[in-house]
């Protein structure tokens, strides 16, 4: 049985499965299963069959190119390409519950999935404290200690507390970009979901921000499952547990998941040689 | 359901978020079926609010095309008016008044206005916002002051012409169009990004070129549609030109000279007591709405077209 590592049938290199002790069962360790899932805007398909598992309380980097499918991917996950048009094929999986079934409720699955865009979106008229909320009230979270204590939690997390405890009335707009993007983490956790997806988090904050996020990444994992979209390779090798790896496919349109497998096989010693030339900065 | 995702003996911090975690998702459980039943209510509630707002104009068209539609034919719109009990008789007079006065007003205001929107883009201060605001004030001036302001500047006594005018008409038109080509130009100007601007200024072009080539290029679909709109407005204004046509009943092209128009024609026939009469005016009034539909078709047409080259 395959736990870690996962291939897809758009592997040509012809290994099998790559197999690694484990005692427990596949659902006990993936938070998120995708099965042959497939993404495409009208008649074009965007990612194909891709089969991957994001591994509880661990972070999962998703790498490659642009334009191969990588935030695609991670959108399928909490049903966003719901309102875009997209048509998404295949399982997801969120713990047990299974993501595209005719009777599930989009904001259920959002409930338990978080989601960080690429530029911090704190909602420019609420308040620091109104943002991280947010999630919690039009979840129908009333209680004032309840919200009190969960946004409290939830700055800690995100390493935001001690900076913003004294002005949690003031407008979120007046924080500085990175503290923004944390703003946003928070807001993103203090529902506390079970997964949070991460789009490029660090793509418009500078080196210092970035670090700060890279780190706050590493903790959150104890306690939540990150799926985290980045273009950056030292980024996936800093943060990552795992990594998967996208690139374009033979037709040159339609991305595909070339390889996946625990960080450091895919850096170190990666299968497939598609791999091998992305990871080493041949191509892409 | 998964009760907590933490292993027995974790510690307290993941109990406390396992217990919140569960207090999220039940509340979210139960507050989901209220929040769809007020979802949907809101959007009967849209679904109303656009019918409530499109049955007037499809009623308003509707009859309009069935009273007027009998009137029209080609001698209709080709033929002057004939003198009050003879049969026949059109109103090629006010579909060439309208075409006039309206093109005049067009040649008019659309300069102005472009000038003055390309001035609110450039500079920000005080003569600015001065522009502006009086942009927004003369958009709120009732338009039978418009006619009035006309009539004082160019007919009344002691006037620039000293008599009623086609271009008395005109101008006041161009008075009315103003303020809406300057605001609808300010804003197609502004959604030209800045990054184009600077990166024309950039590569040692000249300012006025740069406006030439990116300001109003990349605005050009914008500043058609506001046009063509602030034009369809002119065209159906009736109460500017009550003080300054005086009205004609042949076909006059010479805009020094008193002139008919299609809403003034509608304005006089409805209300002479004869169904000749009255007939005239719902045929007038059924080419005066085509007239503007078509306008705003074109104003459409134009700028999806511009924009499809732009890309």
């Amino acid at each position: 049985m395959t736990i870690d590592i996962t291939t897809t049938r758009g592997m040509s290199s012809g290994t099998g499965p790559e197999h690694k002790s484990s005692g427990a069962a596949a659902n006990a360790t993936a938070a998120v299963s995708l099965r042959d899932v497939n993404v495409s805007f009208g008649k074009h398909r965007v990612v194909r069959d891709v089969t991957l598992d994001l591994v509880r309380n661990r972070v999962t980097a998703l790498v490659g190119p642009s334009g191969c499918g990588k935030t695609t991917i991670l959108r399928a996950i909490n049903r966003l390409h719901d309102d875009t048009g997209g048509k998404v094929t295949g399982q997801v999986l969120v713990g047990d519950l299974d993501v595209y079934a005719r009777d599930t409720q989009p904001e259920l699955v959002r409930s338990r999935v978080g989601m960080v865009f690429q530029r911090p979106n704190p909602f420019p008229t609420m308040s620091i404290f109104g943002n991280v909320v947010a999630g919690l009230r039009l979840n129908g979270v009333r209680s004032k200690s309840v919200l009190r204590e969960a946004a409290e939690a939830a700055l800690h997390h995100a390493a935001l507390w001690d900076l913003v405890k004294d002005r949690l009335d003031s407008p979120a707009v007046k924080l500085s970009g990175g503290q923004q993007q944390r703003l946003c983490i928070a807001r993103a956790l203090a529902v506390e979901p079970e997964v949070l997806l991460m789009d490029e988090p660090c793509s418009s904050l500078d080196p210092i921000a970035t670090a700060k996020i890279e780190e706050l990444i590493t903790h959150l994992a104890t306690d939540v499952t990150i799926g985290l979209v980045t273009h950056n390779m030292f980024q996936a090798t800093r943060v990552s547990d795992y990594t998967a790896v996208f690139l374009l496919g033979d037709d040159r349109a339609t991305g595909e998941l070339v390889e996946y497998g625990t960080t450091k096989t895919i850096f170190n010693s990666p299968r497939d040689p598609r791999t091998k030339a992305y990871v080493s900065g041949e191509v892409g | 359901m998964s009760t907590t995702v933490f292993p027995a003996g974790a510690d307290d911090v993941a109990d406390a978020i396992g217990t919140r975690r569960e207090l999220v998702r039940d509340s979210a459980r139960r507050s989901l079926a209220r929040r769809r039943y007020w979802g949907r209510f809101a959007i009967a509630l849209c679904v109303v609010a656009v019918a409530v707002s499109l049955a007037p104009l499809v009623a308003l068209v509707a009859y309009t095309t069935s009273r007027g539609i009998r009137a029209v034919s080609w001698s209709f719109l080709t033929h002057a008016p004939t003198p009050p009990g003879i049969p026949g008789g059109g109103i090629s007079n006010a579909i060439v008044g309208s075409l006039i006065i309206v093109g005049l007003a067009v040649a008019m205001a659309v300069p102005v206005g472009t000038m003055c929107a390309l001035f609110l883009v450039e500079r920000r201060g005080r003569l600015a916002g001065a522009l502006r605001f009086a942009a927004d004030v003369l958009t709120g001036v009732p338009s039978i002051a418009l006619g009035i302001f006309a009539y004082a500047v160019l007919i009344g006594p002691g006037s620039l012409i000293g008599h009623f005018s086609g271009l008395a008409g005109s101008f006041a038109l161009a008075v009315l169009m103003l303020p809406i080509v300057i605001r609808a130009s300010e804003s197609a100007m502004r959604s030209v990004p800045r990054d184009l601007w600077e990166a024309g200024l950039a590569l040692g072009v000249r300012r006025s070129r740069v406006v030439r080539s990116v300001v109003l290029r990349g605005a050009l679909p914008g500043l058609v549609t506001g046009n063509l709109l602030a034009v369809a407005r002119a065209v159906g204004e009736t109460a500017p030109l009550f003080v300054t046509i005086l009205g004609a009943s042949l076909v006059v092209t010479n805009p020094l000279q008193p002139m008919n128009a299609l809403p003034y024609t509608i304005y006089s026939l409805a209300t002479q007591p004869t169904s000749a009469a009255q007939q005239i005016a719902w045929g007038t009034a059924f080419v005066l709405l085509v007239l503007v539909l078509a306008l705003s078709v074109v104003a459409r047409f134009v700028s999806a077209r511009l924009n499809r080259q732009a890309r």
